[in-house]
Parts: C-alpha cells; sequence; structure tokens
C-alpha cells in the first residue's frame, strides 16, 4: 500500500531540533571536555618522542595520532577507539524512548510528518554532533602538534589523517545507531544504556579473550598438516573481525601507517622481492576496503534494524 | 456541509486474538462535538490512533476531513489537532520554542509560525507563560499548550484523549470554556474521556463504548430516556429488613439497587412520598432521602453493568 507525501518530509527540522539539543546538553559538554584532555593529554605525552623521530620518517605528523607512550598510556588513535563509542551511546541511548517518556511521541507524530523522518532526523544529527566533535577534535590536535614540531603536515599526511577522521566517524555512527536501536527497543533509558554499555564491553575488553577461546573449537590445529595452522589463523581473524573495534583498528593502522602492507597473515614466501617502504595512498585505501566498508554495511545494518522496530512500534504508551 | 468530517466503516483492530475495535461504524458531521465513553481499554485509544493513521487498522476503512488516514496521513494530520491523552511537551524548551518546532513540522515559515503562536498563546491566556520552560508547568497549564498547539495549527479537527485527567475543578471549568469556545469556531471536535459529568455538559453526541463496541450512540437527552425509562433517581439512607423488596413494588419504582449503605431507587417520576411511605411502612428508619435527575452516569452504570471491565 502506497503512502502519499515524502518520508522525510520534516526530517531536517528534527534534525535541528535534536542537533540543538545535543549541542547544548550538559552531557554532551562533559563529553567534550573528556575528549578534548584525552586528545591534548595523548598529543603532550607521545610529543617527545614524534620530535625524536623527525627526519627519519617521512610521516612523522601521523605518528601523533598512533604513538604510544611505553606501556601505560595508550596511542590517541587507541584512545578514540575507547572513547568514541561511549560519546555516540551518549548521543544514542535515550533518543527514541525519552520521547515515549516524555509523552511526546503521539503528539509529534500526530504533526504532518512520518515517523521516519523522526528516526531518521535523530539519526542525522547524532552523527553530525559526532562528527562536528571529531572534526574539532581532529583540527585541535593537528594544530598542537604543529606548534610543538614546528613542522607542517604534508599533503599526503593530511590525506590520511582525514581518512581516518571519516573512518572516526563511520565507527561513531556504528555505536550510535546501535544505542538508538536499543532506545527503540527498550522503553526504559536506563536499560538502553546498559545493554548498549554492555555490548561496547564485550567488543572492547572480552571479544578477543572470546576469540582465543572459540577459535582452537572451531579450527583445532592438526599437528600433521601445517596448513590448519593458517587455516587456524583465518578463522580467529574472522572472527575478530566481526567486532567493530577491530575494523576500526586495522582501519587506523592502515590509514596512519603508511608501511603497513596487509592486515591479515604474510607468509615469508610472500615478503620475498618486496621493496620495503610506505604504501601509496591509494593502496593504503584499498588495503582496508573491506573494513570501511564493513563498518559501513554496520551502521546501514544496525540503524534498518532499529528503523523496522520503529515502524512496527505501538504509538501509544 | 452535510459531508461527515470523520467516517468509518466496520473500522476493526486486532491485537493478536483480541478485538481492540470491533466493526466500528462511526460517523461525525462538521461542528459537532462528539464524546466517545467508555472503561479504560475499550479502544477508545486505538480509535482514535486509526483516524489519525498512526495505527493501522486490521480491516475496516476511515475517512477524515475527506482523507484516507492510511495512504494520506500527512493530509489528514495536517487537519486534525491531536491532543493525547498525558500530553507531553520538551521541558528543557518554552512553552513559544515547543510550538515553534510543531509550526515548523507543519511548514509554516517563521514569520507565520511567530503570529500563529502568539494569537494561539493569547487565546489560551499562556502569552507570559509561553516564555518560561515547560518544566515548571502545571498539568492544566500543558493542557492548555497542547489546545494552543491545535489552534495554532489552524486544525479544522480536534481530537482530545482523555482531556481533563487529572484536572483540579477549577482548570476543567475553564478547560470546558475552551471547548465551547472552539466550538463556536466551528471546529469540529472528538473527545474521549471517562468524566461523564463533563461529557454531558459539552457533547451534542455521546457513543457508549464497551470491548471495542458502541453499545449505544445517541444525544445525551435520547441516551438518558431510552436507556432508564424514567429520568428520576432517588436515593434514600435507611435501616431495616425487607427495604429492598418493599421499595420494589412501590407503583413508578423501576428499579432498586444497593450502594453501600445507600438505596438507589429509579422512578418515572418524582415519587418521594410514596418511597417514604413504603419505608416507614416496612418498620424502617427513614434518615436521608435525596432526589435529582438521571446522568449519564445513571446511564453509564446501568449500560455496563454486568459488563466486565476489560482494563
Amino acid at each position: 500500500m502506497r503512502r502519499e507525501g515524502s518520508a522525510l518530509a520534516g526530517a531536517g527540522t528534527v534534525m535541528m531540533k535534536e542537533l540543538g539539543d545535543n549541542l547544548s546538553s550538559s552531557r554532551m559538554r562533559m563529553l567534550e571536555l573528556l575528549v578534548f584532555l584525552t586528545g591534548a593529554g595523548a598529543v603532550f605525552a607521545t610529543i617527545g618522542e614524534v620530535r625524536d623521530a623527525v627526519g627519519e620518517d617521512p610521516f612523522v605528523f601521523l605518528r601523533i595520532f598512533t604513538t604510544a607512550k611505553g606501556e601505560t598510556l595508550p596511542s590517541f588513535a587507541a584512545f578514540l577507539g575507547f572513547l568514541i563509542p561511549i560519546v555516540a551511546i551518549a548521543l544514542g541511548f535515550d533518543s527514541v524512548n525519552s520521547e515515549f517518556n516524555g509523552k511526546t511521541m503521539s503528539r509529534i507524530l500526530a504533526q504532518p510528518i512520518y515517523r521516519d523522518a523522526l528516526l531518521f532526523g535523530k539519526f542525522m544529527a547524532g552523527l553530525t554532533t559526532l562528527a562536528v566533535m571529531l572534526s574539532a577534535l581532529w583540527i585541535f590536535v593537528i594544530g598542537l602538534a604543529i606548534l610543538m614540531l614546528g613542522l607542517p603536515p604534508g599533503a599526503e599526511e593530511v590525506m590520511r589523517s582525514f581518512a581516518f577522521l571519516i573512518a572516526a566517524v563511520a565507527y561513531g555512527g556504528a555505536w550510535l545507531a546501535l544505542a538508538m536501536l536499543f532506545s527503540v527497543r527498550f522503553r526504559s533509558a536506563a536499560t538502553a544504556a546498559l545493554a548498549s554499555l554492555a555490548v561496547w564491553l564485550l567488543f572492547a575488553f572480552f571479544w578477543n579473550m572470546l576469540v582465543t577461546v572459540v577459535t582452537p573449537i572451531l579450527a583445532p590445529v592438526d599437528p600433521y598438516n601445517p596448513l590448519s595452522v593458517l587455516h587456524t589463523v583465518e578463522v580467529g581473524q574472522a572472527l575478530s573481525r566481526l567486532s567493530p573495534n577491530t575494523l576500526f583498528a586495522e582501519t587506523t593502522l592502515a590509514f596512519l601507517n603508511p608501511g603497513t602492507r596487509s592486515l591479515g597473515l604474510v607468509l615469508t614466501s610472500q615478503m620475498q622481492g618486496a621493496i620495503s617502504g610506505p604504501l601509496p595512498f591509494s593502496e593504503s585505501v584499498a588495503l582496508v576496503w573491506p573494513q570501511v566498508t564493513g563498518l559501513l554495511a554496520t551502521v546501514i545494518a544496525l540503524f534498518t534494524v532499529a528503523y523496522v522496530m520503529f515502524q512496527r512500534q505501538e504509538v501509544r504508551a | 456541509m452535510s459531508q461527515p468530517v470523520i467516517r468509518t466503516q466496520a473500522l476493526t483492530k486486532a491485537y493478536g486474538s483480541r478485538l481492540a475495535v470491533d466493526k466500528l461504524d462511526l460517523t461525525i458531521e462538521p461542528g459537532e462535538v462528539f464524546g466517545l465513553l467508555g472503561p479504560n481499554g475499550a479502544g477508545k485509544t486505538t480509535t482514535i490512533l486509526m483516524l489519525l493513521g498512526l495505527t493501522e487498522p486490521t480491516s475496516g476503512e476511515a475517512i477524515v476531513a475527506g482523507f484516507d488516514p492510511l495512504r494520506q496521513p500527512l493530509e489528514v494530520k495536517r487537519r486534525v489537532g491531536y491532543m493525547p491523552d498525558q500530553v507531553g511537551f520538551y521541558d528543557n524548551l518554552t512553552g513559544v520554542e515547543n510550538l515553534r518546532y510543531t509550526a515548523k513540522l507543519c511548514g509554516f515559515s517563521s514569520k507565520e509560525a511567530n503570529e500563529r503562536i502568539a494569537n494561539a498563546l493569547t487565546r489560551v491566556r499562556l502569552t507570559e507563560a509561553g516564555q518560561r520552560a515547560v518544566a515548571g508547568y502545571s498539568r492544566g497549564m500543558r493542557q492548555r499548550l497542547a489546545i494552543a498547539e491545535i489552534l495554532m495549527k489552524g486544525a479544522s479537527i480536534a481530537i482530545l484523549d482523555e482531556p481533563t485527567g487529572g484536572l483540579d475543578p477549577q482548570s476543567t471549568r475553564e478547560f470546558l470554556e475552551l471547548i465551547r469556545s472552539l466550538k463556536k469556531d466551528g471546529m469540529t471536535i472528538l473527545l474521549s474521556s471517562h468524566m461523564l459529568e463533563l461529557v454531558q455538559s459539552v457533547c451534542d453526541r455521546v457513543a457508549l463504548f464497551n470491548q471495542g463496541k458502541i453499545g449505544l450512540m445517541g444525544r445525551v437527552e435520547d441516551l438518558l430516556r431510552s436507556v432508564l425509562g424514567g429520568s428520576h433517581i432517588i436515593r434514600i439512607e435507611a435501616s431495616g429488613a425487607g427495604l429492598e423488596e418493599a421499595l420494589e413494588h412501590v407503583p413508578g419504582v423501576t428499579r432498586v439497587t444497593r450502594e453501600g449503605a445507600v438505596l438507589r431507587i429509579e422512578a418515572t417520576g418524582d415519587i418521594r412520598a410514596d418511597i417514604a411511605r413504603a419505608v416507614v411502612g416496612a418498620d424502617g428508619d427513614l434518615t436521608m432521602m435525596d432526589a435529582g435527575h438521571a446522568s449519564l452516569e445513571d446511564v453509564y452504570t446501568r449500560f455496563f453493568e454486568g459488563i466486565p471491565n476489560a482494563a
């Protein structure tokens, strides 16, 4: 049965309203502060080591993002891997259920808009908030690095770090979509927040442990068949890549470390005759294309599930 | 003008095997105030949501303001103002900001929106409060803001779901005045309620709903006559054995029921003297007697008697 009128009428209005709410909420202020302090902290902590590498590495600028300070302080990119999901969850966990709990849902849906516009507008507002925040952070870190290193970034460094920024937004989008899915599913905002955080914990801390446990069961190593080792490693990697965190980490690696030639297993025989040196940007993009696509697919899949669930939901509270 | 504003034909909504609304036929004429009455869970809200296109009917069809809410929901929603049961606004925004958001969703330009909002707020006497955050509004103010929203939209039909739920008597009275003034503007109003006095005082016609079906529909006076037979209700407080039986034999009495210590007698006329005699004749002690006209509440009680409450 066809409905008349645009499904997205009003989406812009919803988006602007939600964007205003997002940007002015004290919840976001706190998270922004946290993220900026982290960014500044990571740059200050690593700048010494990065400065030592000036002249050795043609992509010294990118090291700002990837250098970890010994065992204790993870790199800026790794920090973002932790923090982006938190920010995205904070943006999404109460987006739909708050309308029900505030009794505003039926009143808003009685206006001449479709439900599609409401969900889409909210998602776009969340994504825009993430993009604005990460872009600001990106410019902040680059500016800080220019000041402290006294070097401008090269064109390729800018390109690579920009690609990293895009990947970070996509990664955040996946968590935002997950949080919104839970906000559609659970009427209680607390439940939705806890469920989102549980998934985040699973992928951030337990997924690799799980993979280590499950892989030998799924693909046991046959001591008489050396190739079975290869199989086991591949299965483990495939499992690990189900996690958006792994996808983001690999994307980061390929974009920010031009020396990365492969994200999988490389046999010594394959390396024979290879000329060591950084890959061109286009080759790095080709290398992580599956990971980036995987992230985008996660965003779309989660949003679709949330969308279908929301369309089928009864409006009455 | 003779075209009905809202018409439903065999409108049905099933949740699983339970029928929330069962083959509903309803016709509402322009400018009418129509009351949907019934206990909680009778299907009033479901009917309203189907009229707005917010819930898909299982079968049957509805036409609202000349449009099908299922296929042309935007056209319907442009013409219908809806005040949900327990209406909510964004607490962090002011009344004006809340209305401005709705105005934008309706597609009004900023200039037009500001004009409409100012007029609507004056009408519901919220001009000053409109500048404050909704978080500090009382329940009555929120309801009035919801009416302002309907006015601002320029809706020709207002659907009010339990409009006076949780209001104090003073706010209720003010609210009724507001509804009457909307009617004067020629707005068609559909309201659902279980506040029977309210409905009796403002509605032109009512429908009594139970378990998804309309049991009775018509003008209030007609219902009183057809359901109760007589229109006099006499309440007495008296003690004594066998009183009820004695009273039932008094000529003119159609029915005697006990409500706690009080006996409620339905009669065709004012037969208080006969009743007093009957009580005394049965050796009872009459301590209180009170007569009044039958109200919608009596119709309602009678109609829903013996029907287990669905909610």
